[in-house]
């Protein structure tokens, strides 16, 4: 990533990072074994990853991948190991209530294309460049406050340690055999 | 090629959201649910950081990090709840987790 | 387009922030060289270590002192049958070595051998550096799933498992020797592993010394966990032979356990080389501030060409020791042949260190000065390389309910008070 230098080949990586975004999210919705889901959505979780650092967003990238990709992905195939998948992949794919789900899904997706076809006018086709350098610096200070005082988010974040503290300990709860 | 703008990172989290809403709706395996779900909360966090892009400030980032947070632990709970289910009744199917008591 | 190649020659920068790719290419080309001759050094180092630990004497017969041991190895590995279980899956179990392999060498991105040697200094590196290195669990698991069978599974369940209550408190440390870096004028620190090392200098002493024992101690919960995160032993419950029949890699044969040995000894390397930048000084000389005279950068810039003559006078001492019978001469021809290439190199450093410094040719003495920063990098991690030998060859294994009391219950609460402890002080001095 440069600091201060015009990106290069930008449409190129933005379109192939968002074909691995859509290709992986359309392999997770139609695989037949859980694993394979699970692989498709670390490539579009990494994928989304490049696509925060082409929005100059290198800490949310970075916090994309170890917290997604490398926390959240692990606890997914654990609890898919441990809860025998392979009998459920030779079910049905889909459920009972599909074609009203889809029914559904392509209401919600017509919704978005006549919202988008319309308002497209309504994004200016600008783009600034954000800082690329100072962008922890200036997260640090909106999250934790600087010279004394509190940042503007300083209280979500202690309000977002005690809903980790709460799910840790109702996550070892709930998973005793005996509460 | 067209300069790459805040509207093509839009169209791009919004085939990610519906993508993660069919998931969500049409699939028996409830782990491949919750996965669809991740990914209905990954188009929330794109769209937030391309406006926060547009908009030139960082709000739209540290609330997409604040998503993440909440998606850890809403992933790490929803799986607890699903291990304790599956101890239960032994089975993943949507379809046959329909009582509310048995 | 050669101007383009040439431009970068005698630059400051790295060639991310230069923008060079060729040049970003050839630092990759030379680092992941680097990094394959370095496991197959330590595949050697290891044998021999272990076993003159345990009075014998290891690879004697392929070439003298079996210098050429890992290569009959790796030869033997790849003409080996390559085996896939009829039930496992066969694009996960392909797949698997190569998440391992990719996550380990990623790290390698962001690992500064110099203050301008590094593939590509990002402003997250450390953050960058945690969140791949943590995307290596994700092979082994994966690698365990794939192979349906018992054994395998177990054993990726609980190596994952071990990696992932490691990774905690190696990022607590990471965080710590991060506060360090803001002890400076301005108050703010930096994210960047060539940043954290040039804080070390800027603040004349390294991290494993500041706010002693602070640092010290941090540095030894790193240490600990960085062995428990890569599976090393004492930590290798899920991998060893006796316990279970080699984990997750049991069904692998081949060149695929061949890569997923190259991604372990390689991320070995890569946790050692993040320790050695955040506590140990990087790419710095000894005393950098206080020896700081000319004189002295002449007479430290000529370790490396001093190294390489001990080592070559070691080689011709086992030389004279060989008894002078016909069936050793070929052995005996090929170690002084291997002395007499590691004198070249000892002559070869001793002319660059002499002409880049009376010369003074921009090109020659940036050249040097590489030579030198990525000699005592490389000095560096090859201790720490030695310390894991002598760790396997000393210590008994732990039993993993064992490994997972002292992952929570002992190195977290530890690296949460060092943390804190660092941060009070740290305001408390400034």
């Amino acid at each position: 990533m440069t600091t201060g230098m015009t990106p290069v080949a930008t449409p190129f990586f933005f379109y192939m990072l968002s074909g691995l975004a859509i290709g992986g999210g359309l392999l997770v919705i139609t695989r037949r074994n859980a694993v394979h889901s699970a692989l498709a959505l670390i490539v579009t979780l990494l994928a989304v990853a490049g696509l925060y650092l082409m929005l100059y967003a290198p800490f949310v990238a970075a916090v994309q991948i170890m917290l997604y990709a490398g926390g959240i992905m692990l606890l997914f195939l654990f609890v898919i190991m441990q809860v025998h998948t392979e009998r459920a992949s030779r079910d049905r794919r889909f459920n009972r209530m599909w074609p009203l789900g889809l029914a559904a899904s392509s209401g919600l997706l017509a919704l978005l294309v006549s919202a988008f076809a319309k308002g497209r006018a309504l994004f200016p086709d600008r783009m600034l460049r954000l800082p690329e350098s100072s962008n922890t610096q200036q997260i640090a200070t909106l999250l934790y406050g600087e010279a004394g005082k509190m940042g503007p988010y300083t209280f979500a974040f202690e309000i977002a340690s005690l809903l980790l503290l709460a799910a840790i300990i109702g996550a070892v709860i709930m998973t005793r055999r005996k509460i | 090629m067209s300069p790459i703008t805040t509207f093509h990172y839009l169209v791009v989290a919004a085939a990610l959201f519906v993508l993660g809403v069919i998931g969500v709706l049409t699939r028996r395996n409830l782990v491949i649910v919750l996965m669809s779900l991740e990914l209905i909360l990954n188009a929330v966090n794109l769209n937030l950081v391309a406006f926060s892009r547009m908009w030139g400030n960082l709000h739209g980032q540290i609330f997409a990090i604040f998503i993440t947070v909440t998606a850890a632990a809403e992933a790490a709970v929803g799986l607890g709840i699903l291990i304790a289910f599956f101890r239960n009744k032994e089975t993943m199917n949507a379809d046959e987790i329909d009582l509310l008591k048995w | 387009m050669p101007n383009f190649i040439m431009s970068y020659l005698g630059s400051t920068l790295t060639p991310g922030e230069a923008g060079n790719q060729f040049w970003a290419l050839i630092y990759i080309f030379i680092i992941f060289t680097g990094v394959s001759i370095a496991v197959i050094a330590m595949n050697w180092l290891e044998r021999k270590a272990l076993a003159h630990s345990l009075v014998r004497l290891g690879p004697t017969s392929v070439a003298t002192q079996g210098l050429l041991q890992p290569t009959a190895r790796a030869i033997k590995l790849a003409l080996k049958e390559d085996i896939i279980p009829a039930e496992a899956d066969q694009f996960v179990f392909w797949i698997a070595p190569i998440i391992g392999l990719l996550a380990a060498f990623t790290v390698y991105t962001v690992i500064p051998f110099g203050p301008s040697q590094a593939v590509s200094d990002m402003n997250i590196g450390v953050l960058f550096m945690l969140g791949v290195s943590s995307l290596g669990a994700l092979g082994i698991v994966v690698a365990g799933w794939a192979s349906n069978s018992h054994y395998p599974l177990i054993g990726a369940l609980r190596s994952s498992a071990q990696m992932v209550s490691y990774e905690v408190s190696m990022g607590l440390t990471v965080v710590s020797a991060i506060m360090m870096t803001s002890m400076n004028e301005t108050g703010t620190g930096t994210l960047s592993m060539i940043g954290i090392v040039q804080a070390q200098q800027h603040q004349s002493v390294w991290f494993i010394f500041k706010f002693f024992p602070l640092g010290l101690i941090a540095f030894v919960v790193f240490s600990i966990a960085m062995i428990a995160e890569t599976n090393g032993a004492p930590f290798d419950m899920a991998e060893a032979e006796s316990e279970l029949t080699a984990g997750y890699h049991t069904e692998y044969s081949g060149l695929r356990w061949s890569l997923f040995m190259l991604a372990e000894y390689a991320a070995m390397i890569a946790v050692s080389s993040i320790a050695v930048t955040l506590w140990l000084g990087g790419w710095m000389r000894p005393f950098p501030n206080l020896l700081s005279a000319p004189a002295w950068d002449v007479v430290f810039s000529l370790f490396p060409s001093f190294t390489f003559f001990g080592l070559a006078a070691i080689a011709m001492v086992g030389v004279a020791r060989m008894p002078a019978h016909s069936f050793l001469r070929i052995q005996r021809i090929g170690l002084a042949g291997f002395a007499a290439v590691l004198g070249f190199i000892a002559l070869l450093l001793l002319v660059i260190a002499i002409a880049g410094r009376s010369a003074g040719r921009h090109c020659l003495a940036g050249f040097r000065d590489s030579i030198d920063y990525v000699y005592w990098f490389v000095l560096k991690v090859a201790v720490f390389m030695y310390l894991f030998i002598w760790y396997r060859a000393t210590w008994p294994r732990y039993r993993f309910d064992q490994l997972m009391r002292i992952g929570w219950k002992v190195l977290l609460p530890i690296s949460l008070g060092v943390l804190l402890a660092t941060a009070v002080v740290g305001v408390i001095v400034s």
